[in-house]
């Protein structure tokens, strides 16, 4: 038997493979061409709109703005600019502070709902998920527009609780503040926290839930053990699509911040507009989009470690 | 399943009260909106003073906001058509071919997704500027487009993946063309995906505010018209019946497109998204 095998394992050996593999490699090559064929409009579109635009930002904020000519040369001037000025780094934090602030109140609101939703709801799952999709999609300009109406000095709860005999003079601290910001920004991205908190809820094997409990554990803590180190993916999603969106927010705080709810995306747009420094405002976008990728980092590390932890 | 399901009847209570007030949170304020439309008074405040449709009446007569209407409408149709077709290639291209590099092209499409729109608005205004091409709604639809392709993607994606890629396969082998396999298979089960992709994207189109505001030149859409119409505290009620119209033309769409959308995908993966 060895005899015949070993001949043919050598003949087999010496059989130009060239063109069995060549035709693989080539089915390969060339499914990897159909994909890239039927992807290059898409792609096309994004480095011609998203990423060259975004590097030539950032090489704007190296040149400077002389009255109306902008002066090529290369130059650190508007980065130095921004820490020079006490007034930018604070307004840059303090965006960071309400829209992190936002975030874990997004989060921490919409988590039993999503909750709710993924082992609670049994028959009528699609209105309840239908009901939480659809305002995602409407008008973000009208949903902040809407407390600004309420919160108003002459607003809907102020002619309120006039009306019905609460207080006797409107209260003026209800809009243009920072809260007013972080409650209308909390309401605005409230359906942006729940999809990817309920899909990875809705994909929990069910069965680790049943071991847990055959196992001994108890709500909370099959909760704490199983649930939650399994829904971080969704959580982290739901932070970063709520975070990095709202600190560069331009719409909330113009409407209901006033002077002291002032964001940095005021700024940035004000020097696109009335500021007429473009150069500047691309150096504060870049530092801006950088501290909310450090931000981001510093963020998925700490839930890495948290993770670790867990396990 | 068992445990879990037995504590559902017990369970249910607190959580389902809280659903409830949630989803009161996040639409009673916007009912505000439509309410005050239908009130007799400039001001927007309690008590309501009477029933009027004088809002309405002032809206349907200004022109500003028909042509704003137009262009928004305009927009919408060619966004949301060219953003499906890009959303649906590159749907079928991550979902049906073995490509290498996948995990980072994918990341690549929906970066759109997680870059600041106001960032993207002054980066766009920058290029826009430097290469001379004027702002009009052409620069908009480009935002636009930019902004819808990811979700038209994702929509797609989930559809693609719900079913089964034999049946294409089958159809090859019972020897269709490629254009006979498309038309009789492909496409009749992509068709819910197709629609809510074009619902969907029209949406985000018609309601989208920080692009069109940075890359608007004389031609504004209708946010933008709104946001100018803020200012002006006579304009208000007007503001409100155009925003209650809006708000009820995108909950009618959307709530299609998704109705549409899921009960397909539900029907075999028991899972949205």
């Amino acid at each position: 038997m060895t005899d015949h095998v070993a001949p043919a394992a050598d003949v087999i050996a010496h059989i130009p493979r060239g063109p069995i593999a060549r035709f693989r490699r080539a089915l390969m090559r060339s499914e990897a061409l159909s994909g890239y064929t039927m992807l290059s409009p898409t792609l096309l579109l994004l480095i011609l709109v998203m990423a060259l635009p975004i590097v030539l930002l950032v090489v704007f904020s190296f040149w400077t703005q002389n009255y109306t000519d902008i002066d090529k040369t290369f130059t650190l001037a508007n980065h130095i600019k921004f820490f020079e000025r006490s007034a930018y780094p604070y307004l840059l934090g303090k965006s960071v502070l309400i829209s992190s602030s936002v975030t874990l109140i997004t989060v921490l609101l919409a988590y039993p709902m999503a909750y709710f939703i993924a082992f609670r709801v049994t028959k009528h799952k699609l209105i309840w998920l239908i009901l939480i999709t659809v305002p995602f999609w409407t008008s973000y300009l009208l949903r902040v527009f809407a407390w600004k109406i309420i919160l108003g000095y002459n607003g809907v709860i102020n002619s309120g609780l006039i009306e019905i005999g609460l207080i006797a003079e409107p209260l003026a601290f209800l809009l243009y503040n920072p809260f007013a910001v972080v409650l209308t920004l909390a309401h605005a991205w409230a359906a942006f926290a729940i999809l990817p908190i309920y899909v990875s809820l809705e994909k929990i094997d069910r069965s680790l839930l049943e071991a847990a409990t055959d196992l001994g554990d108890g709500r909370l803590k099959r909760f704490i053990r199983i649930t939650l180190p399994l829904s971080m993916p969704g959580l982290i999603a739901a932070s970063m699509l709520v975070f990095i969106p709202t600190v560069g927010d331009y719409v909330t705080p113009n409407l209901v911040g006033g002077t002291s709810g002032t964001m940095i995306g005021n700024v940035i747009q004000s020097l696109f507009g009335r500021g007429n420094n473009w150069p500047f405002g691309a150096a504060l976008s870049i530092i801006t989009m950088i501290t909310i990728t450090a931000m981001i980092c510093l963020f998925l590390w700490g839930t890495r470690s948290f993770r670790r932890r867990v396990a | 399943m068992s445990s879990v399901s037995s504590k559902q009847g017990s369970r249910f209570g607190a959580l389902g009260v809280y659903a409830v007030i949630y989803l009161a949170f996040i639409y009673i304020p916007v009912m505000f909106l439509p309410l005050f439309s239908f009130n007799d008074s400039i001001f927007i405040a309690f008590p309501l003073k009477g029933f009027t449709l004088e809002w309405y009446r002032q809206l349907a007569n200004s022109e500003g906001m028909l042509d704003a209407l137009y262009n928004s409408i305009k927009l919408g149709c060619v966004v949301s058509v060219l953003a499906t077709l890009l959303g649906t290639f590159a749907a079928k291209a991550v979902t049906r071919y073995r490509i290498p590099g996948r995990g980072p092209v994918i990341t690549f499409i929906m970066l759109p997704l997680v870059i600041p729109g106001i960032i993207m608005g002054i980066a766009l205004l920058v290029i826009a500027n430097m290469s001379g091409v004027g702002l009009s709604l052409f620069t908009i639809g480009l935002g636009h487009l930019m902004v819808s392709t990811p979700f038209a993607m994702l929509v797609m994606v989930s559809r693609l993946e719900g079913f089964d890629k034999n049946l294409e396969e089958a159809s090859k082998d019972l020897g269709d063309n490629p254009w006979a396999t498309f038309r009789r298979v492909t496409f009749p089960l992509a068709l819910p995906g197709i629609v809510a992709s074009l619902l969907l994207s029209f949406t985000i189109s018609f309601d989208e505010f920080i692009l069109a505001f940075f890359l608007a030149g004389t031609e504004t859409t209708l946010p933008v018209y709104i946001w100018g119409q803020l200012r002006f505290p006579t304009q208000l009620p007007t503001v409100l019946a155009l925003g209650a119209c809006i708000l009820m033309i995108s909950f009618v769409v959307v709530t299609f497109a998704e109705w549409y959308r899921r009960r397909g995908v539900q029907l075999k993966t028991n899972s949205g998204v």
